[in-house]
């Protein structure tokens, strides 16, 4: 059997919009990958727990209340207290060009402003998965 | 690649990364991983008790589940807990959401949750679930409590992996409730009628202890029928309370170990099979006999079941 690409999508925050985050979902499905979805409201500890019971190798945030220098960087240092850093985090949302430069030093991998095609985000996952 | 020794080394001590990654590996199953996995882990497991939990798509399955889970950590169980959604058979993919449902627990280290597709197995319960199923009773879990996809030949194989299996419906069935497929009601060890806030669960009570009734395999133990708002956790500690009885039903009538029994040989099959058809038959492709057959069938020079009967004629010889 092969090795499928397991990817959590979350969204940590307050804010209650899951349009967007739910459409990347179904299109990473159909792009033959399995995705836990874990809902609305997530705390960072809630993320990285689920990220590691699920075994995935990639995490999609999607967040729009602006709290993404907050948020982040939590789930970042999570990740390494439990030596959980090979996760790809990925993440989605209007935020600004020198935060995304700031949070890719940190350890995000990828961000993805509104409006990026489907395809791009499947591409970007499937090339930068470690197998 | 982990070294799977290693892992197992780590969830026998309690490290819930090795879990989670000792579940991946028998859901890959690449190099026949799984095996090697379960032949380490078996002098470890069949101590956790298996509860299913089975219904109709949106039933409250999730929910029940989460509650339920809440209800075993405040008797300190603790709890692992396997959620199966579908794979589509198109992409591969599937979309797990069960967790949306499950929030109360999840950050508990006392339980572990574990999302799973279906994969290649037909909407049942897959080999990889139940070798999940072994890892987090090898893990320490008191309780497993297994959610199945609510349709079909699920409901039917849960209860070859489960001592306590949990059938959940809805009212507003009505008169449909006729129609509930026969299978049904003779996996049930314990029925619930979720969302008892909407009109109509006294009726689907009443029409389902009617159904219960007239079931001519009536065994000693009598299926209950409970009442609840899963969302509102109403009546969840009823349904623990109805799990303990039946747990100690089957096992002050042996019928415990009968269940582990019945559990093990079906798993046994199941594994058999995959072997003959991977290994038998797939080295049979290869060979030249096979061929030459399939080519006469096609030409019509001989029917499906004499080639066949040739076919297996050559396999006995070989073994
Ligand atoms: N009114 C009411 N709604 C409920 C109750 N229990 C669950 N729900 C709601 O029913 C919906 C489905 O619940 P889930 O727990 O996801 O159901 P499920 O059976 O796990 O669904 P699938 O896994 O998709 O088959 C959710 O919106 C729940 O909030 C209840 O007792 N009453
Ligand atoms: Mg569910």
């Amino acid at each position: 059997m092969d090795k499928k690409i397991r990817i959590l999508m979350a969204k940590p925050g307050l804010d209650g919009h899951d349009r967007g985050i739910k459409v990347v979902a179904r299109a990473l499905r159909d792009a033959g990958m399995e995705v836990v979805y874990t809902g609305l409201h997530q705390t960072p500890e809630q993320i990285v727990e689920a990220a590691i019971q699920e075994d995935v190798d990639a995490m999609g945030l999607s967040i729009l209340s602006g709290a993404h220098m907050a948020l982040f960087p939590k789930i970042i240092d999570l990740l390494k207290s439990n030596n959980a850093e090979d996760i790809l985090v990925t993440g989605g949302g209007i935020i600004p060009k020198e935060d995304i430069e700031e949070l890719k030093k940190m350890g995000v991998s990828a961000i993805f402003g509104p409006g990026t095609p489907t395809t791009e985000i499947i591409k970007y996952i499937e090339e930068n998965v470690k197998n | 690649m982990s070294d799977s020794a290693e892992l197992v080394k780590r969830l026998l001590k309690g490290d819930r990364r090795a879990a989670a990654k000792l579940i991946t590996l028998v859901e890959n199953d690449n190099n026949g991983q799984s095996a090697k996995i379960m032949h380490l882990l078996h002098p470890h497991t069949k101590k956790a008790y298996i509860v299913g939990v089975t219904g109709a798509p949106g039933s409250g399955k999730s929910t029940l589940t989460d509650r339920l889970t809440h209800e075993l950590r405040t008797k300190e169980k603790t709890v692992g807990v396997i959620a199966v959604d579908p794979t589509s058979p198109f992409t591969g993919g599937a979309l797990l959401g069960d967790r949306i449902r499950m929030k109360e627990s999840c950050t508990d280290k006392g339980v572990f949750i574990r999302s799973m597709g279906t994969r290649g197995s037909l909407g049942g319960l897959s080999r990889a679930t139940n070798n999940a199923i072994r890892i987090l009773d090898a893990f320490g879990k008191d309780f497993i409590l297994v959610e199945t996809v609510g349709a079909g030949q699920s409901e039917v194989d849960i209860v070859n992996s489960a001592y306590t299996s949990i059938v959940i419906l809805v009212p507003g069935m009505g008169d449909d409730i006729q129609a509930i497929k026969a299978g049904i009601l003779e996996i049930g060890d314990i029925f619930v009628v979720n969302k008892a806030d909407r009109d109509g669960a006294d009726r689907t009570v009443m029409e389902l202890e009617m159904m219960l009734e007239l079931n001519p395999k009536k065994n000693v133990w009598r299926p209950p029928i409970i009442k609840t708002i899963a969302s509102r956790g109403e009546g969840v500690e009823e349904l623990l309370s109805c799990i303990e009885k039946h747990r100690s039903y089957l096992e002050s009538n042996n019928l415990l170990e009968k269940r582990q029994d019945c559990r093990n040989e079906s798993e046994l099959m199941d594994v058999l099979s995959y072997r003959i058809n991977k290994y038998l038959l797939d080295d049979l492709k290869q060979s030249g006999s096979y061929t030459d057959l399939l080519k006469k069938i096609c030409e019509q020079k001989i029917d499906i079941y004499t080639a066949a009967d040739e076919i297996l004629k050559i396999l006995w010889k070989k073994s």
